[in-house]
């Protein structure tokens, strides 16, 4: 048996400058879990994310996924490792198609090198066909299999965020990181959009997710984590983080007179 | 017209009609250095030129094209290839090694170079990166000019001469042979080993750009942050880029040393440079064939200028009134100018940066 957690996140702190933007901030993260991150706007959720993937060094703490330290990783390596992420402001390759974008994605799971290319030997054709196919497998999973040739930047912004999933799964993580994905969607894409995690989470994947969308945090997640000013104020099962006064005083700003 | 575009239409739709394309194409190149030769030889010179010059821009492109990597001090990579055959086959240092020894030696040092250059720039990115690589260009051609002293490596200004041409058994390349009643002059002889190059090097460049390689630099270049988190060792993927990129220079520096038979520093200063980018930008980044045609024009337009400026003006004013050498540049330069003004994505853009463009004026 594999032990039930997979990331454990310990006393994590990261300054920028003056600002305290993550402070002692720790939770962990079990398999098969979708856990949600929660704050008000410039709580750090964000900043959590780029320490955790290698965009940003932290200042202090330890990562512990699947057994192994993430601090110092390059984000390559961290992809490397089994954590794939999307952005709240979306990245997507604006002028590659929606293929190749999830083509991309299987880079990491891959290695073909420049002289196989060049030779176009047995193997690199082999493994070419094999990306491809996956490539098609994982759109079709996120429900934009017809849309393979798009270019990315004219899908639409649901399918963008749908497109940005795909391409985060062609890595093969045991951990999906996703900022915001329901930001901007109507009521049925984010319908849509919370089938689509349960099913990943269905075929064995962790996710970590980061939602304004209450409604989808509270009837997804199943553990919830609340950050403000770089502090975690509360955790728990949704339900009852839902009512913890600290939290309620986040949002709302303090008890009403 | 109605039934000439109608046949025309039937024609392409043919089955044959790809092969027949190609045929037409290879026996116009089989034939061309005779045709050029009748007209005279320098013909055939200004030819292979340009085709040193379609490797070059095939180099470039990998760097600018495909990785996004802008590089102004590319010809460094021409000049360690050159100066690596020409010290390896000519009197200076007493060594004749055969040339297919010396061009993988040239390619490999060049590769090192490019390594060199890329190493320290990996965290610049756009007019950050022009400038480093200017500096590196420069830093290139000022050594060739001063390692003269304390021990002579590259005989300084005076340059490198004599350098040893191609020898395939007893076949010379500096040499006319006769064969079934044709002259094969040393050029011509050139030109089809460039041309077999050249399609050697065209295949490189559109087998990488349809690889697992060609997607991670065009990840990079339109997004390097999110490569990175897709697991994209963007330090690595770079430094190949730059690495493969100049050992296209490099192989091409040893066959330019070897068709001049003497070379010196001032073969390779920045000027080249930014007519190879240019060839890369005017062709249209990042697709091949519209970096060769972009390489082969640039070379031509300047040589037919040379010879047609003068008579015209003869005829059409009665004398000389602007050196050639002048109207030459000028008008190349406007030509430029226009050329970027209504077609910025080059002659023939690849799809992909067509796009880019259209979405830059649509922002």
């Amino acid at each position: 048996m594999q032990p039930a957690q997979l990331l454990a996140i310990r006393h994590i702190d990261k300054r920028f400058g003056g600002l305290t933007a993550l402070a002692d901030v720790s939770l962990t993260i079990n398999r098969k879990e979708i856990y949600g991150l929660i704050g008000p706007n410039g709580a750090g959720k964000t900043t959590l994310f780029n320490v955790l993937t290698g965009l940003y060094v932290p200042d202090g703490g330890q990562f512990e996924f699947d057994g192994a330290s993430l601090v110092g990783l390059k984000p390559y390596r961290v992809a490397a490792s089994g954590i794939a992420r999307t952005f709240q402001n979306i990245r997507l390759f604006g002028n590659m198609t929606a293929m190749e974008n999830v083509m991309v994605g299987r880079h990491v799971r891959t290695r073909a090198g420049a002289i196989g290319a060049i030779l176009r030997t047995r193997r690199t054709r082999d493994e070419e066909a094999a990306i491809r196919s996956r490539s098609r497998e994982l759109l079709a999973y996120v429900g934009i299999g017809l849309h393979a040739g798009m270019l990315s930047r004219n899908l639409s912004y649901g399918d963008q965020r749908r497109l940005e999933i795909a391409r985060a799964l062609a890595t093969e993580p045991k951990l999906l990181a996703l900022d915001e994905p329901a930001a901007g969607m109507n009521a049925t894409e984010t319908t849509e959009l919370r089938r689509l995690l349960e099913k990943i989470r269905g075929d064995g994947v962790t996710i970590l997710l980061i939602e304004h969308d209450v409604k989808l945090v509270m009837g997804l997640c199943d553990r919830v984590a609340v950050l403000d000013y770089g502090r975690k104020i509360a955790e728990g099962e949704p339900a009852q983080v839902q009512k913890d006064p600290e939290v309620i005083r986040a949002y709302l700003g303090g008890a009403l007179p | 017209m109605d039934g000439w575009s109608k046949r025309l239409e039937q024609l392409r739709s043919h089955r044959a009609a790809p092969c027949l394309g190609i045929a037409l194409i290879v026996v116009t190149l089989i034939i061309l250095p005779f045709a050029l030769a009748s007209v005279g030889t320098a013909w055939v010179r200004i030819t292979n030129l340009a085709i040193l010059f379609a490797l070059l821009s095939l180099g470039l492109n990998i760097v600018v094209g495909f990785a996004g990597l802008l590089d102004l001090g590319y010809i460094a990579f021409y000049a360690v290839g050159a100066y690596c055959y020409a010290l390896l086959a000519s009197p200076h240092f007493g060594l004749h090694l055969p040339f297919w020894i010396i061009l993988p030696i040239g390619a490999a040092v060049a590769c090192v170079f490019g390594v060199l250059l890329g190493a320290p720039t990996l965290k610049l990115r756009g007019d950050y990166l022009a400038i480093v690589t200017l500096g590196f260009g420069e830093i290139v051609r000022i050594f060739l000019n001063n390692l003269s002293q304390p021990i002579n490596i590259t005989n300084g200004p005076q340059g490198v001469t004599l350098i040893d041409p191609f020898r395939i058994g007893k076949i010379d390349f500096s040499r006319t042979d006769n064969l079934l009643g044709l002259a094969f002059s040393g050029p011509i002889k050139y030109y089809y080993l460039l041309l077999i190059v050249l399609v050697a090097c065209i295949v490189i460049n559109l087998r990488l750009q349809n690889s697992r390689l060609g997607r991670a630099w065009v990840a990079i270049r339109e997004d390097e942050v999110a490569a990175q988190a897709m697991g994209i060792n963007t330090r690595n993927v770079k430094l190949l880029a730059f690495a493969m990129g100049a050992s296209f220079g490099g192989v091409a520096g040893g066959i330019f040393a070897a068709t001049q038979g003497f070379i010196s520093p001032e073969s390779f200063v920045f000027v080249e440079s930014i007519m190879v980018l240019s060839m890369v930008v005017l062709g249209g980044m990042g697709n091949v064939w519209g970096v060769v045609l972009g390489a082969i024009l640039l070379s031509f337009v300047p040589e037919i200028l040379r010879y047609t400026v003068e008579p015209v003006q003869k005829a059409v004013f009665g004398r000389l009134l602007i050196e050639p050498e002048v109207i030459r540049m000028l008008l190349f330069g406007l030509a430029l100018v226009f050329m970027m003004l209504y077609r910025p994505a080059g002659l023939w853009p690849s799809k992909r940066r067509k796009r880019e463009f259209s979405e830059m004026d649509n922002s």
